[in-house]
């Protein structure tokens, strides 16, 4: 049977049910919260804001905001806001940029994550005939149980690779038939090459569509994605502390996510006054959740910066858009005092006609920081003279200038001398930390 | 006619020479002849070997970045002059020589010499009508 939403009665609700609906479950959950969590109740007590404020989404701009550091502050029980008997798992957060976050769940929690991964998986054209490989790492992390548990939801054969041993993801993938790659987008762009040079064709795999998330990539990865692998490739965007993957999603109009508005409001702010934003502006994401029992929401500053959009959607969902989140305050790096997003050099790299394969190495030489640029080179860019590899390198320099305004030293290396992490990809050595330097 | 010759891209870092190095010995690979050219970052390590096709193998299957390069070849005597005499005949002819490298063998009289030029056709042609002797892959097994 062919589904076009998985929950359509939800998707395509009229906007203004879906404020009713909000209105709704925004008192309940506000109630819940503050009836439940000492940590949410002191900050409420302290902006001066009681429950009974909260009529409705209107009253959303009363509520103190939280914080990554409120997070922190709080672990690992400190937000938990039901007891622990009726909690059935936890996931965390890598912790690369501080202390891990633990988030607790019960099994509705676990049921409303996975529904949400469910409409993903349908809005890019899964059924029960399909055969989903999840990729995404197993464990504490939540792409690998988000996408399996939506896998299930709709009722594909789910593949529960985790990340990976490569040869072995091929396999299954061309034995198996796969037609649904859940990863990351770095990954797929690995299993891509990898594909190649194991001398298969873009045709010669059964898959038509990939979920990829969990990582900043940009639209000429994408295309270059779907070229290699002959797919149809779909943003996801999750984030552990409201859940996991899921939170937004990609339609057949690749033009924008979706965003599950039945169980999280959206708001942009700008970051530095924390002023709440009109639709169309860019600015900070701001979320709350609204069925959450374990561990609740209430504004919760994700640092990602993006637009968000009510339009008609030719796919028929009435949830608002979020563009691809535009760079991250804790992946922005301050190198010689300007500001410098990963993004902005994979567009450089994509442009110029190089694979996304690079790492960056910070360093502070004579109290001055120094750019470098790790990138592989491909087959083709490789000679015997020298001068034909220093002149693409002084190429692809002033691209970066361009783009950035400061001037990155570029080295061309071998391809696959890049340490990859099959999960999440390392591209950043800062070893101005040393010196107590932290951007 | 030209001369296939291995070029591998090596990073200035330690124990990638000995990478290289050792998987031509333990392929069963004979070095003929070999130049260096380098950079602050990298190397390009340039053989010429008795089997090249099965030393690119062997140097990719240990993960090195190699490709296969045709250069040409010539044999001069070892004697003054020789050299020279190719150079003139190259320059007559406008020939741009990239790089060049030679090697002498102890038994013949011969020393053997490679040239990068951007049209090896055209400058076989020139040195073969000018009489200088080409180098064949042949050759160089049996050197």
């Amino acid at each position: 049977m062919y589904r076009k939403y998985y929950q359509p009665e939800l998707e395509t609700m009229p906007v203004e049910e879906i404020k009713k609906l909000q209105d709704e479950k925004l008192v309940k959950q506000v109630k819940h919260i503050y009836d439940n969590v000492k940590y949410y109740r002191d900050l409420m007590d302290k902006s001066g804001v009681k429950p009974e404020d909260i009529k409705g989404v209107d009253d959303l701009h009363k509520l103190p905001f939280l914080k990554k550091d409120d997070l922190r502050e709080a672990y690992p029980y400190g937000l938990l806001a039901v007891d622990m008997k009726d909690c059935v798992r936890i996931h965390s957060t890598s912790g690369t940029t501080g202390k891990r976050v633990v988030a607790f769940y019960t099994q509705k929690d676990v049921d409303m994550w996975e529904e949400c991964c469910a409409r993903a998986i349908v809005a890019a054209g899964g059924n029960e005939d399909d055969v989903c490989q999840v990729c995404y790492g197993y464990g504490l992390f939540t792409g690998g149980a988000g996408l399996h548990g939506g896998s299930h939801k709709v009722g594909c054969l789910t593949l529960p690779m985790s990340s990976g041993n490569t040869q072995r993801q091929i396999q299954f993938m061309m034995d198996l038939d796969a037609t649904i790659l859940c990863c990351t987008p770095s990954y797929a762009a690995y299993l891509g090459e990898s594909l190649k040079e194991g001398g298969y064709k873009p045709e010669d795999n059964k898959l038509k569509a990939g979920i990829f998330g969990a990582e900043p990539w940009t639209e000429e990865m994408r295309r270059d994605i779907e070229k290699a692998l002959g797919i149809k490739a779909y943003d996801i965007y999750g984030l552990t502390e409201l859940s996991g993957p899921g939170v937004a999603f990609e339609c057949e109009s690749q033009s924008g996510m979706h965003i599950n508005e039945d169980h999280f409001i959206a708001e942009i702010i700008d970051p530095n006054t924390g002023e709440v934003l009109p639709l169309g502006t860019k600015g900070e994401l701001v979320f709350t959740s609204l069925d959450k029992e374990a561990f609740p929401m209430l504004r919760y500053r994700t640092r990602d910066i993006c637009v968000l959009t009510r339009e008609k959607c030719s796919c028929g969902r009435t949830f608002l858009k979020m563009t691809k989140p535009m760079g991250r305050s804790d992946d922005m790096m301050i190198i010689r005092g300007v500001n410098v997003f990963p993004s902005q050099i994979e567009t450089v790299l994509l442009n110029n006609g190089y694979a996304p394969n690079y790492q960056i190495i910070l360093d502070r030489v004579n109290n001055s920081d120094t750019f470098d640029i790790n990138v592989e080179m491909s087959t083709e860019d490789f000679s015997d003279t020298p001068k034909v590899i220093t002149t693409k390198e002084k190429k692809l320099q002033d691209a970066m200038k361009a783009m950035l305004g400061i001037n990155p030293k570029i080295h061309l290396v071998a391809p696959k001398t890049i340490p990859r992490s099959e999960g999440k990809a390392v591209r950043l050595i800062d070893n101005r930390r040393r010196y107590g330097i932290t951007t | 006619m030209a001369v296939k010759q291995i070029s591998i891209f090596v990073e200035n870092k330690e124990g990638k020479l000995v990478t290289i190095t050792d998987s031509i010995a333990n392929a069963g690979i004979d070095i003929r002849a070999m130049s260096v050219a380098d950079t602050q970052d990298f190397g390009i390590f340039r053989l010429i070997v008795t089997d090249p096709e099965k030393a690119k193998e062997a140097l990719e299957s240990s993960g090195c970045f190699v490709s296969i390069t045709k250069v040409v070849g010539v044999s001069i005597p070892d004697e003054p002059g020789s050299l020279a005499k190719v150079v003139n005949i190259l320059a007559r002819y406008n020939i741009n020589i990239e790089y060049m490298y030679a090697f002498i063998t102890v038994s013949k009289k011969f020393a053997s010499v490679v040239l990068r030029v951007a049209d090896n056709e055209q400058a076989e042609k020139i040195l073969e009508e000018n009489g200088i002797r080409l180098l064949t892959e042949k050759d160089i097994e049996a050197i």
